[in-house]
């Protein structure tokens, strides 16, 4: 028995897309406008002529697009893949052609093992039946049996926290019931195969964590996981490698957190280091210009991806012009949602309120391991000097850099599987007594 | 068991070793997949019973609506064409006659309307999963059956009352051709099939399929004898090709089944072939048409 659970070769599908004031489907009138003659003989062609594509192109002009474009891939059983990527990049094309809902204009999949999918939550629940009737209905739409539903019907019912209003129709239920349920049932889909799109992002926090909990319960029992989301945490912590999709191609795969960080910097225009080569354009005065900040690991790396429990520093070199100004670098930090984290001003005893001669200086900051939360954070760096007040300069969003989880169980996240809020997430000293 | 399966659909229900599902672009026609089909039989049944479920919800009157509706026309009928216009009815009284008929034909307007919709009102199923198809249509066209059993129960005592009175013509007959009717009421469910699998696939794309309903239902209507007998067509031959009609054999054959009136005869024939021609090339057009339906709907 082979190892590979999806196998993917070149694989492109082509969309065609009506110019804006046409609909979608055509009417009868358009067609005649074509010639009723041709009618029944374009009718029966049908997709063939979509492929091809020549009398529309003829018409239209370019009105088609490569959804996909010679995508190959390989996942092995048990992997769990996240795909990323900017809207419009292909991720939810490609989940579609894996589930076999649309098919591919070009290539071949295969796929050894049952295939369940997670495209949007509650599909085919009628608010009119009640939530016992919709989980059969939506666990059979999902591709259970009959038996397996029975069998999990409690469960489902106690996962989504609606026990006392399964026999009421769900036209009644709150927003957040019905789609507690309908992620109940689909989660307690057990196909080999799974794919799953942005579907987490559903129901309150606390549900929100249960979710994702069980998901990762998925990926321990040896099912093959292709997950896309909007949401990088998750990806970082749920997938171990990652495919980042643009334009309908996978331009980068790798281990998740490092797909993560490149899609993220491409995504934010700002990298881990930037220097200036001239330094009559960098930043600053007469006084000190900035040359470089960069963001480095323990061993002086520089790198976007840091390990939560590891210290990380953030380094600025700079020039010292004119001699015999006291000098205060310091660095600010916020994370994506600009949520200004601190201020860190140069401690260094050194160089407190000492009068600096001119030359090179590099000044590094230490943020130690286990403060910051997971997630993408932003640095500015500046230099002042107090008496009198001068702002050298402050460059604001400078570097980024991305903290991410470890699957390992030692951070401060414990066992903790779900969304831990909060803007920093230290490492603190518990003590806890057994007073009786 | 090792199974590989080669073309594209495959089941996602069997259990021992994980099967092989190949997914590549298909060209031109694509064979049917019946076995796909009855993997995903348990899909049909819970989409037909949802149909059942929910179409009597939020109405006062529930599910005496599936009687109603053919009572009433069958009231109507009876005033205009069996007393006013004095329409002939084989020696049985005219609302029997005209309502033993109603029965097929309600189940076969209806069934022919719901199934023709019915992709283009699953939209949401058909972007968002995976399943044959075919489904969609079958189980629309299925569940009016529940509707036809409901009006059925009136049939019968229609039959007992007019047995009941000597005057009026009408006397019970046993025998097996009663048995019989179950497979025109499945000729009728393979007709409105068959139609509907070229209407809904059509549908997807061209959205006049809807306005054409309508129409299309009346017309038939006035070309299958529901309120007249088909015995105003004397000529043998000609009679023959009204059978090309499919719902002629169809009410031809309830009558005769339940009323004991003229057997149907080479009509029939006629009828169901045609009924399978029309089933048949409909699967294998919905079948080709099936893989735009998620890109076009």
């Amino acid at each position: 028995m082979t190892d590979i659970a999806i196998r993917a070769e070149n694989l492109s599908k082509k969309y065609h897309i009506i110019p804006e004031r046409k609909p979608r489907y055509r009417t009868l009138r358009d067609q005649i406008a074509n010639g009723i003659i041709r009618l029944p003989a374009r009718a029966m062609r049908g997709m063939g002529k979509a492929r091809s594509g020549e009398d529309d192109n003829a018409r239209f002009g370019r009105d088609y697009i490569w959804a996909l474009r010679n995508v190959s891939f390989e996942i092995k059983r048990g992997e769990i893949v996240g795909l990323i990527g900017r809207n419009g990049a292909g991720k939810s094309t490609l989940l579609k052609v894996l589930t076999r809902i649309t098919e591919p204009t070009k290539g071949v999949v295969d796929l050894f093992g049952r295939v369940g999918s997670l495209l949007e939550v509650g599909t085919g629940f009628h608010k009119e039946l009640t939530g016992r009737e919709n989980v059969y209905l939506n666990g059979a739409i999902l591709g259970m049996r009959k038996v397996e539903i029975d069998r999990k019907f409690d469960e489902i019912v106690a996962f989504a926290e609606v026990e006392k209003f399964i026999n009421t129709p769900v036209k009644f239920y709150s927003s957040g019931m019905t789609v507690r349920l309908a992620f109940a049932v689909a989660a307690h889909l057990e196909p080999e195969i799974l794919l799953v799109d942005e579907v987490l992002a559903v129901g309150d926090a606390s549900f929100q964590r249960k979710s994702l909990s069980k998901m990762e319960d998925v990926g321990k029992h040896g099912r093959t996981v292709i997950f896309v989301s909007h949401h990088m945490p998750s990806i970082t912590r749920l997938c171990e490698r990652a495919y980042l999709l643009e334009g309908g191609e996978i331009i980068r795969t790798g281990p998740a957190h490092e797909v993560v960080a490149e899609y993220l910097s491409t995504n934010l225009g700002t990298s881990s280091s930037k220097c200036w080569e001239d330094l009559r354009r960098a930043p600053g005065d007469e006084t000190v210009r900035l040359r470089g900040v960069r963001v480095k690991n323990q061993q002086g790396e520089t790198a976007y991806t840091h390990d939560i429990r590891r210290p990380i520093g953030i380094e600025m070199e700079y020039e010292v012009l004119t001699s015999g100004t006291v000098l205060v670098p310091y660095f600010t930090l916020h994370n994506e949602e600009e949520v200004w984290l601190f201020t860190s001003i140069d401690t260094d005893p050194q160089w407190r309120s000492r009068p600096r001669p001119a030359g090179r200086y590099t000044s590094t900051a230490w943020i130690p391991g286990n403060l910051l939360a997971e997630g993408t954070l932003l640095a500015a760096a500046g230099i002042r000097t107090e008496e009198p007040h001068i702002n050298h300069f402050y460059e604001q969003d400078v570097v980024a850099f991305q903290v991410v989880e470890s699957p390992d169980r030692d951070t401060a996240r414990m066992e903790w599987a779900g969304k831990i809020s909060g803007v920093i997430r230290p490492f603190l000293t518990w003590e806890t007594d057994l007073s009786r | 068991m090792a199974r590989a399966f080669k073309s594209q659909a495959v089941p996602i229900l069997s259990t021992e070793v994980p099967p092989h599902i190949r997914i590549q672009p298909s060209k031109g026609w694509v064979p049917l997949q019946f076995r796909e089909l009855w993997l995903y039989r348990e899909l049909l049944y819970f989409l037909t019973w949802r149909d059942v479920l929910i179409r009597y919800k939020q109405t006062i009157l529930g599910a005496l609506w599936a009687i109603l509706q053919p009572v009433m026309q069958m009231v109507v009928f009876s005033l205009f064409f069996g007393r006013l216009a004095n329409m002939p009815s084989e020696g049985i009284p005219y609302p029997i006659f005209n309502y033993a008929a109603l029965l097929p034909w309600n189940y076969f307007a209806g069934a022919l309307l719901n199934s023709s919709n019915s992709l283009v009102t699953s939209s949401n199923l058909i972007t968002k999963v995976y399943f044959p198809r075919l489904i969609v249509p079958i189980s629309s066209a299925l569940s009016g059956i529940v509707d036809f059993a409901i009006a059925f129960v009136v049939l019968l005592g229609m039959m007992i009352y007019y047995n009941s009175d000597p005057a009026s013509g009408f006397q019970l007959r046993f025998g097996l051709h009663i048995l019989l009717m179950p497979a025109f009421l499945l000729l009728a469910l393979v007709t409105a099939l068959g139609v509907s699998l070229w209407l809904s696939a059509l549908n997807v794309k061209y959205r006049d399929v809807r306005y054409v309903i309508p129409f299309l239902t009346q017309f038939w209507l006035f070309a299958t004898p529901v309120i007249y007998p088909s015995s105003l067509v004397e000529n043998p031959f000609w009679r023959t090709v009204f059978g090309l009609n499919p719902m002629v054999g169809v009410v031809e054959g309830f009558r005769w089944a339940l009323l004991g009136t003229t057997p149907p005869g080479p009509m029939m024939l006629v009828s169901t072939v045609v009924a399978v021609a029309i089933f048949i090339s409909g699967l294998f057009y919905f079948r080709r048409m099936e893989k735009t339906f998620a890109d076009v709907i």
